[in-house]
């Protein structure tokens, strides 16, 4: 598909037929256009065409007076509908294809930081060759948001509606507001989207709508707002099915994969921790009255270390992987079953049993602790968690992971001072 | 999957309600159904309070104390005091 083609002249240009001026009236109501309809509705005359006969005095108004015969039409004095069909729309042409660059891009937003910075200008962009009768489809600035939507659009003459919303996804935008019917409603009136087409539809992401109010966009714009499916790939079978969504593609999927993409934002903060984690038993290990031994540091502190990879693995992305398949609804203990697993697996080759008790009790504790504290967070990924259920659980979770962090700490210390003899 | 069972938020007036099906065209998770041209929630432990359906109500019929299911949030929220709030916005954004 050729991304620069140039639009084919007039296929913008209004039909006097589909409403001249700002589109066709709204269904039941007795007006030609919409600036007739929203003149009756304030109680005014209305421009007159295509209802009851206007009064004589009444001269025409500038709208939607019928072509005088004479003298013959010029610049000047266009019929009704010019002001509209004098519009072009101002729209980005935009490819459906999505580049190796693009899927790198993608890559990138799902390993780490450059997620919140990419982005793409709020406003209107063009698919395909689209014309007045053709469908709008509303995105957030969000690349990734972004580029599902133009790909799953190849093929079709299609208007993108993209909303400011700094740069985030939809479902998380909408939680916000920034996706939301303020947004929605200014940028539709910064693009002139009345103008640009004729009908009345506007088709946003299912996932907008904790944020828009559709029948508040109703009342301000006059566009009714359908919501497309869940899933951007299935968009075209939404059209093709009169708008309308199966009860399949209006709920949210939770797969293997979609879970599998998630997890290195799971865990890569927690390697940021895990490097000052590292440190901290370095130093433990390696104290002692005399100083500090490199020594001691590494080969006593060699297993906690290990321990600690294994049990960040276990909260953000064993737990996350086999979700359903662990035992419990909540994910704090979800993580500590995994954790408690992950720890007894790897603590055997490294002779955790032959440790001081102090030790033992120590590792039994914080590991399958870190694990589950990991594991909660993975709650603000899901797509079937609630506010409600997370002050639940964290009610009792968030004192449990304090009492066993500082039991930990109680546990090491005397450790460390029956080593010292001071104990 | 279902999360925490008897802790949602969700309440639907059927007095109010009209039957419009906004609710059960927003709904990701599939809680309500069109019955006698009225909406009736189907399975209230399905809700995780995205607050969808509340928004879309045009006659009020639906409340729910919508928010972010999210641990990080609202432990910001409890160390902040504040409401829960991820910090998807800004830099750290590490959270949906």
């Amino acid at each position: 598909m050729n991304a620069l083609k140039k639009p084919k002249k007039d296929e913008n240009v209004a039909q006097a037929g589909e409403g001249c001026c700002g589109g066709p009236a709204p269904e039941g109501v007795a007006a030609c256009c919409v600036k007739d309809a929203e003149a009756k509705a304030i109680g005014e005359e209305g421009c007159g065409c295509g209802t009851a006969p206007v009064q004589a005095s009444t001269p025409p108004s500038a709208c939607c007076a019928p072509p005088p015969k004479d003298p013959p039409l010029s610049e000047e004095r266009k019929p009704c509908w010019s002001p509209a069909s004098d519009f072009k729309p101002r729209a980005t042409r935009v490819s459906s294809d999505l580049t190796l660059s693009d899927r790198l891009k993608h890559l990138r937003c799902r390993l780490g930081a450059y997620r919140m910075s990419y982005s793409v200008a709020p406003g209107l962009y063009a698919v395909g060759e689209p014309t007045k009768t053709s469908d709008v489809f509303v995105s957030a600035n969000y690349g990734m948001s972004f580029d599902h939507l133009r790909k799953a659009l190849k093929g079709t003459d299609s208007w993108i509606l993209v909303l400011d919303t700094k740069g985030i996804n939809v479902w998380c935008a909408a939680g916000k507001g920034t996706f939301g019917t303020a947004e929605l409603v200014e940028r539709m009136n910064s693009v002139r989207l009345a103008e640009t087409v004729s009908h009345r539809r506007i088709i946003l992401p299912q996932l907008g709508a904790p944020g828009v109010a559709a029948h508040a966009v109703k009342e301000k714009t006059g566009f009714r707002v359908y919501y497309g499916p869940v899933r951007a790939e299935e968009i075209k079978q939404y059209v093709e099915a009169g708008y309308k969504a199966t009860k399949e593609m209006r709920t949210v999927g939770f797969s293997f994969s979609d879970r599998l993409v998630l997890t290195p934002m799971e865990i890569n903060p927690a390697i940021k921790i895990y490097l000052l984690y590292a440190l901290a038993i370095l130093i433990i290990f390696g104290l002692s009255p005399s100083g500090i031994s490199f020594r001691e540091a590494f080969t006593n502190g060699l297993p906690f270390l290990i321990l600690g990879l294994a049990a960040i693995f276990s909260g953000a992305l064993f737990t996350p992987l086999f979700l359903g398949h662990i035992p419990f609804r909540a994910f704090s203990v979800k993580g500590l079953l995994t954790g408690l697993v992950s720890t007894l697996i790897v603590s055997r080759p490294l002779g955790i049993a032959s440790m001081s008790p102090l030790l033992q009790g120590a590792v039994f504790l914080f590991f399958p602790a870190l694990s589950s504290y990991i594991a909660v967070q993975f709650t603000g990924s899901t797509v079937f968690t609630g506010l409600s259920g997370v002050k639940r659980e964290l009610k009792y979770a968030i004192p449990a992971y304090m009492a066993a962090a500082a039991l930990t700490l109680l546990l090491v210390g005397a450790y460390k001072l029956k080593e010292w003899g001071l104990a | 999957m279902k999360y925490l069972l008897n802790v949602t938020t969700l309440t639907h007036s059927p007095d109010k309600c009209t039957g419009c099906a906004r609710c059960a065209e927003v709904c990701p998770r599939g809680v309500f159904e069109i019955n006698a041209k009225k909406a009736r929630i189907t399975d209230k432990d399905l809700c995780m309070e995205c607050g969808a359906c509340a928004k879309n109500c045009a006659f009020g019929a639906i409340t729910v104390n919508a928010g972010v299911g999210c641990a990080s949030a609202v432990i910001n929220g409890m160390l902040s005091g504040a409401e829960p709030s991820c910090d998807c916005g800004n830099d750290t954004g590490a959270c949906c």
